[in-house]
């Protein structure tokens, strides 16, 4: 899909896993120049920084080298997240307050860092600029022993809402979304299927994959790229009177 | 852009509105489309659509059309690839004036209208599905109205409710079955459509101020999200609904 976002500047944060590189790269292919950022400088991307979504500091150091580049953001892409799967008995406070602080905390931190950037791009792009937040099918339906992980989702979900109405009621010409993704091939799913293998969930890893691919009704997990097409998708001007609205790309598992 | 090349659509209810941005959509990107609406053969001049588009007579609530129609695209065309159940009736009346007659009407043209055309379509769907990586499409068109409920939406909000949950069940069922198609619903908020134009004043100002964008919709922003579900960048999309509503359900 070649062309949509051509003269589109694209910040993806968590690059380096598997949702934020094919997010990278189907930005990329799509025309859009984008600044991949993770814990650690990912490949790929126009400029790849070091960035930890956690510290506030790091935000505004991000922003300043957009604005010294570019002069504003098009499109943000919340992306950064991180998992621990325990049952409620066995999640640390600590184990809840990092799932909060990096898939919920994180998207006020970008909201607000950016938020100068994406007016300014906001004043001139057809469809406005964009802001996709990935959250999850955890983030609409419950799932044991990911209550930590659901609540923090579930918080991404009705912050897209709010920022939503709040720019829209400001005239900022941003659109605010939530993507959320099912199963998907990706390192954090190997590592959600081996602490199910260790916790005696499940025999194996295989068994624990086939479980897996069994929650969406088509009967696969889901391609990184077939997430990141829905966020290239969201972040184009196709998507000009989506804002505030919820995308499950699932594979069914959400319908039933 | 041709996302829809070598593909065939039937879009209902397209010769006007939103079901004639996604015929025009469609063709933009590549697709072949047969037009099925309720005006007459003859009445209907397509000639500045260039080839690939076609025109049947199809009356969404009636059956029989519907067997017709699905064999005029097998003749024409030889295959199904999308389809976008888009025709749709409503009119405003409070329900203690609402009469059986138009609930019915209503009911039968949005609601039986997309069970018939998921029915009589899916089999032609699911054989030309298999050439795709992203199988068949069905988009249903509900509204934000199969969502959230407005004073005097009666048959219109009850039959767009239905078309929102229709959808999730022949999604599973698709998949259940192994058959190659995807099934999801749009909904659209206000849409600037010509039904829209002949409101009164008050009406539209009631629909522009009460959506967060503070506009209503042009036709071709919901065909392009359309266009986005009938293609392979949706490949992992079943059983959703896409709310293009300007923010008004997310308040």
């Amino acid at each position: 899909m070649g062309g949509v976002l051509e003269g589109t500047v694209a910040l993806v944060t968590g690059a380096g896993g598997g949702i934020g590189s094919a997010t990278v790269k189907a930005m990329m292919d799509a025309g859009a120049e984008v600044i991949a950022t993770d814990l650690q400088a990912p490949a790929g991307g126009t400029l790849s920084l070091a960035h930890d979504v956690t510290d506030q500091a790091q935000w505004q150091q991000v922003a300043d080298t957009i604005r010294d580049r570019w002069g504003r953001l098009d499109v943000l892409v919340n992306n950064a997240g991180t998992v621990k799967i325990a049952s409620i008995e066995q999640t640390t406070i600590e184990d809840w307050r990092r799932m909060m602080a990096v898939n919920a905390e994180a998207i006020l931190l970008g909201h607000q860092a950016m938020l100068p950037l994406l007016r300014e791009a906001g004043k001139n792009r057809e469809g406005g600029a964009s802001i996709v937040n990935i959250s999850s099918v955890s983030g609409l339906v419950g799932n044991a022993f990911a209550a930590a992980y659901g609540a923090s989702k579930a918080a991404v979900r009705l912050f897209s809402k709010a920022a939503a109405l709040e720019f829209a009621a400001l005239g900022y010409n941003i659109r605010v979304n939530s993507v959320h993704p099912g199963g998907v091939e990706t390192d954090m799913s190997e590592l959600i299927c081996q602490t199910f293998v260790d916790m005696g969930m499940a025999p194996d890893m295989a068994a624990a994959r086939a479980d897996s691919a069994r929650l969406q009704p088509i009967g696969r997990t889901g391609k990184p790229s077939e997430i990141a097409n829905a966020v290239v998708f969201l972040s184009s001007t196709a998507a000009s009177f989506i804002t505030g609205s919820e995308m499950a790309v699932d594979g069914g598992w959400t319908a039933g | 852009m041709s996302r829809l090349a070598g593909r065939v659509a039937l879009v209902t209810g397209g010769l006007r509105g939103i079901g004639l941005s996604c015929v025009e959509r469609l063709l933009d990107e590549g697709a072949s489309v047969m037009i099925g609406d309720l005006a007459d053969a003859e009445d209907v001049d397509l000639s500045a659509y260039g080839e690939n588009v076609d025109y049947v007579r199809l009356d969404v609530a009636d059956e029989d059309a519907w067997t017709n129609a699905v064999a005029s695209i097998e003749a024409r065309f030889g295959r199904l690839d999308i389809l976008v159940s888009n025709a749709g009736i409503g009119t405003p009346c409070a329900l203690r004036e609402e009469t059986l007659e138009n609930w019915r009407k209503t009911i039968a043209v949005n609601l039986d209208g997309t069970f018939l055309g998921t029915k009589h379509c899916a089999d032609l769907l699911a054989k030309s599905g298999r050439d795709w990586k992203g199988g068949a499409s069905i988009v249903n068109i509900s509204s934000m109205m199969g969502l959230i409920a407005l004073p005097k939406g009666g048959p219109y909000n009850a039959s767009k409710g239905g078309v929102r949950l229709f959808t999730k069940v022949a999604a599973l069922e698709f998949a259940e079955d192994k058959m190659p198609i995807r099934v999801n619903s749009v909904h659209p908020g206000f849409v600037a459509t010509e039904l829209f134009a002949a409101f009164p004043d008050e009406l539209k100002a009631f629909m522009t101020s009460s959506t967060p964008l503070g506009r209503v919709a042009q036709t071709e922003e919901i065909a392009a999200v359309v266009a986005f579900l009938a293609s392979d960048d949706a490949s992992f999309v079943t059983g959703s609904e896409l709310v293009v509503d300007g923010g008004y359900t997310a308040k």
